[in-house]
């Protein structure tokens, strides 16, 4: 439930104050089962922080437990954001606010820039021309990003597949 | 069936959400935007924003404003069930074969080959942002629009909070466009 209410900025800015929570306060999990927990709460569909508490939540207490920490982090997000909805039809006309937000959508767009520009260093150069050509093709085509994703998965398998025969690491 | 549609729209998200925050945003304009017209997309733009300000996943968070709007509280409630569905059932399964899936190679490949296309996915979403298909919802209005892009680049690269940056926006915002009306 705490680790619901006090995660802005989502995702990845949540991690640190599950880490503490679940390892440091609780003992419920060890410190290696959490790195390997990050890995696959990172490949699994969903948001991180969802699939953590799912993963603890159901490795303490089975079914309920995973519903229950699932509840405890999504129900601060609902309340809030109801509120708001509520609150934000009321006050969107007005001159100020909408003065606000034209102001604000720039900025977000740009926030969502900046991550790209920090992946796409580490990485090769054919897998930033696959993002780039993904990115291209829900964009401008208006191709869902399901069927991309789909796709790139079975090819990433038979890549595992053709590979593991040969080297077995 | 608005309920059934969202319940729909939701579920899909939730099962297709590989990469988290960002990355599901695409998902999610594409469901919210394109295929359904729920929103245009600078309200889409505002609700990223109120995210990003809120605590929470972006995720929950858009389909609780999401449905909400659509369809009134139950909207919400239904929007809200259904991204987390997946999420729910998937971790478990996972949880059960958690250290088999550890290691296998298969697993592996998937995931190596779906990393590209999130990266592309969260590229996509800030480009439908920049450039929607319509002129109405436009985020870009001018060049003030443009250097406040560009500002906020350079500061995101020096690491600037985010929400600190938001805030600032606001203020600049209501200094552009509202002051010189009433001045």
């Amino acid at each position: 439930m705490k680790i619901g209410v006090f995660t802005f900025g989502g995702g990845y800015a949540m991690i640190p104050i599950i880490q503490r929570e679940v390892i440091t306060h609780r003992g419920w999990i060890g410190e290696q089962e959490f790195l390997d927990l990050l890995t696959l709460a990172q490949s699994a569909p969903g948001p991180i922080s969802l699939n953590t508490a799912v993963f603890v939540g159901y490795k303490m207490y089975g079914y309920r437990g995973a519903l229950t920490s699932l509840t405890g982090v999504v129900l601060p997000s609902f309340v809030i954001m109801l509120l708001i909805a509520v609150f934000f039809a009321q006050v969107r006309h007005n001159a100020v606010i909408d003065a606000a937000f034209k102001g604000i959508r720039p900025v977000v767009v740009a926030l969502m820039f900046a991550p790209i520009i920090g992946f796409t260093k580490g990485l090769r150069g054919y897998i930033v021309a696959i993002a780039a050509a993904t990115a291209l093709a829900i964009w401008h085509f208006g191709i869902s990003p399901v069927y991309l994703l789909f796709t790139g998965g079975v090819i990433g398998v038979l890549i595992a597949a053709c590979r593991g025969k040969e080297v077995q690491r | 069936m608005i309920y059934l549609q969202l319940f729909i729209s939701y579920l899909k998200i939730g099962f297709f959400g590989f990469g988290g925050g960002y990355a599901m945003l695409s998902l999610i304009q594409n469901e919210v935007v394109v295929q359904n017209a729920w929103m245009t997309n600078a309200e889409f733009t505002d609700i990223v924003a109120l995210s990003q300000m809120t605590p929470g996943p972006i995720a929950i968070n858009s389909a609780t404003y999401v449905g909400y709007t659509v369809a009134g509280f139950w909207g919400s409630v239904t929007a809200t069930i259904s991204v987390c569905l997946p999420a729910l059932t998937l971790m478990i399964l996972i949880t059960r074969f958690f250290l088999l899936l550890r290691n296998n190679r298969y697993v592996k490949g998937l995931i190596a080959g779906m990393r590209p296309v999130v990266v592309g996915m969260i590229g996509a979403a800030a480009l439908l942002l920049m450039f929607p298909s319509s002129k109405e919802g436009a985020s870009f209005i001018d060049g003030w629009s443009w250097a406040l892009f560009l500002v906020t680049i350079y500061a995101a690269h020096k690491k600037a909070n985010p929400i600190l940056l938001i805030v600032l926006s606001a203020v600049a915002g209501v200094a552009i466009y509202y002051l010189p009306n009433i001045l």
